[in-house]
């Protein structure tokens, strides 16, 4: 289906092109062009997150309990008269602990922000402890232990039976924790299977490297997509 | 100066310019070729999970990422939004990413008007799909939907209360839903792994950008999520099953030839490097 883009994207559409031009523009050498444009950003930026945390924060689960807002009847303005409420004074609490964080810009009151901050740890430690424990360590380790099976009927990655995989995982998981294992000189077959733990790392730092490189080339593919499907749009 | 040493000094710009003509070239228009691309099991296992869904089954797509990795996550929230509305599931959207907001808000309505081209039918807001925006802190956001929905979104991103919305009576938590899909470019799906999948036991896939692939294999390994979707070329494998060719689709052609350039001037490199350091031993053995 043939569509027209209309007067304001084509616009919008080409001051996107000329930024992303002005950016492109540090792989010469540092300029005004990228100067403006990565200021650009980092202004916009902050002035969307502000708006869109207060509309989506604080607004809903601070002010809106603490007050009553209505709308101008007329033309619709958002919070044209504001009343307090009296029924859920209790949120004046983290209200105040959240003031009290602002307390570090001051020398003589910073210890204030002290309160705010070990409840926060306390209840973010309670919360994230018991889960990492479950989730990082103990599933991990199930995860390479219990796999194996000795199922030498399934073919896993190469055709190779899914068994030989999973000695490798092993082999490898036990070995890179003795390449980390400082108490002990890595000398004779503690210094082999720390030689072959480091191996390991170099396979698993070569996969996120092979990523990092796709990745980093996906976002120039998307630029030049970008200016060729602007350019087909324009002409 | 030597060729080895005229190498290892060579401005990096060259490589910079070098590595553009091989990106530009593939994708030019009047370039026709394509590259196979062959799906993992990892990415046809989201794929044949959403397949195997019925009609009515209830899916959560959460959409945690910015303009920024749009590249690579884009062309697969497209091609897995249009699958899931083709099946006639119902779908809830949201996003844990503070600059998301507004795009994931467009993402949602395109593809339900592009329902109604490609698919003859529309899908409608608050029956078929609910958007419910964006909320800070997105562990206590995840932690919290899995007590009641309500609790972090009392209201979707048009201001509609949940329980006004057709499709959400009736739908409490994480247990009315099939599964959560989270596309992400960020630490939001360590989060979903810790909060959703170890606390609420959510079945859980993951799609994201390539440089966090590598990290999160180790859960599909240990069945922590059901499926991984890694980086562009992941993308480029999810439209090829759905049949819905893209921009992911398109770019693997520059994505092959930038790493034949990148692997070319790694051997350089190395060969100047290795020349260097025979040349320097072989001066000290002189002396």
């Amino acid at each position: 289906m043939e569509q027209t883009a209309s007067m304001a994207t084509q616009i919008w559409t080409t001051v996107g092109i000329l930024l992303t031009f002005c950016l492109f523009s540090f792989l010469y050498k540092d300029n005004p062009f990228y100067k403006f444009a990565e200021h650009l950003v980092v202004g916009v930026s902050v002035g969307y997150w502000a708006i869109l945390l207060y509309y989506n924060g604080i607004n809903p689960n601070l002010f809106s309990h603490l007050f009553v807002f209505t709308n101008d009847p007329t033309t619709g303005a958002e919070f044209n008269t504001w009343k307090p409420k009296f029924d859920e004074l209790y949120y004046l609490i983290p209200a105040l602990l959240g003031i009290a964080m602002w307390t570090r810009f001051s020398r003589k009151y910073a210890w204030i922000s002290r309160y705010p901050l070990a409840l926060y740890l306390g209840i973010s430690s309670g919360i994230a402890i018991p889960v990492t424990m479950k989730n990082n360590v103990l599933t991990q380790l199930r995860g390479t232990v219990v796999g194996l099976g000795f199922d030498w009927s399934t073919s896993g990655f190469l055709g190779v039976p899914q068994s030989i995989w999973d000695i490798i995982v092993i082999l490898g998981t036990i070995s890179s924790l003795i390449y980390f294992f400082f108490s002990k000189e890595h000398k004779g077959a503690w210094g082999g299977a720390a030689r072959l733990g480091i191996y390991t790392l170099m396979i698993g730092f070569g996969a996120t490297f092979g990523y990092t490189v796709m990745a980093r080339i996906s976002l120039l593919i998307n630029r030049i997509q970008f200016i060729r499907d602007w350019w087909n749009m324009i002409s | 100066m030597t060729f080895h040493d005229k190498l290892l000094a060579l401005d990096r710009r060259w490589v910079f310019l070098v590595l553009a003509i091989f990106v530009i070239l593939p994708i030019l228009p009047f370039v026709k070729f394509s590259v196979p691309v062959t799906p993992v099991k990892e990415v046809r296992e989201i794929y044949d999970f959403i397949e195997g869904l019925k009609p009515g089954d209830y899916i959560l797509l959460s959409l945690d990422y910015d303009p920024g990795s749009m590249a690579e996550l884009h062309p697969v929230a497209y091609a897995m939004l249009e699958q899931c509305y083709a099946k006639k599931l119902k779908v809830i959207t949201l996003t844990l990413s503070a600059t998301g907001a507004q795009m994931v808000e467009e993402i949602v309505r395109d593809v339900a008007d592009s329902c109604k081209i490609y698919h003859g039918f529309k899908p409608e807001r608050g029956i078929d799909y609910v958007y419910l925006g964006y909320k800070p802190y997105p562990g206590i956001i995840i932690l919290g939907m899995g007590m009641n929905f309500r609790i972090p979104f009392p209201q979707d991103y048009y201001g509609t209360t949940l329980d006004s919305i057709p499709m959400m009576r009736g739908i409490k938590n994480y247990d009315n839903v099939k599964a959560v899909i989270n596309l992400s470019a960020g630490n939001v799906s360590d989060m979903w792994v810790a909060d959703g999948n170890a606390r609420y036991g959510v079945k859980l896939a993951l799609a994201m950008t390539g440089v966090m692939a590598a990290d999160y294999y180790p859960y599909y390994q240990s069945k922590q999520v059901f499926g991984i979707i890694g980086g562009m070329k992941g993308a480029a494998e999810y439209e090829k099953l759905c049949k819905n060719p893209g921009s992911a689709t398109d770019a693997m052609k520059a994505q092959v030839f930038a790493h034949v350039v990148i692997i070319i001037f790694i051997i350089i490199g190395n060969l100047a490097y290795f020349l260097g350091r025979r040349k320097t031993a072989q001066t000290q053995e002189s002396e």
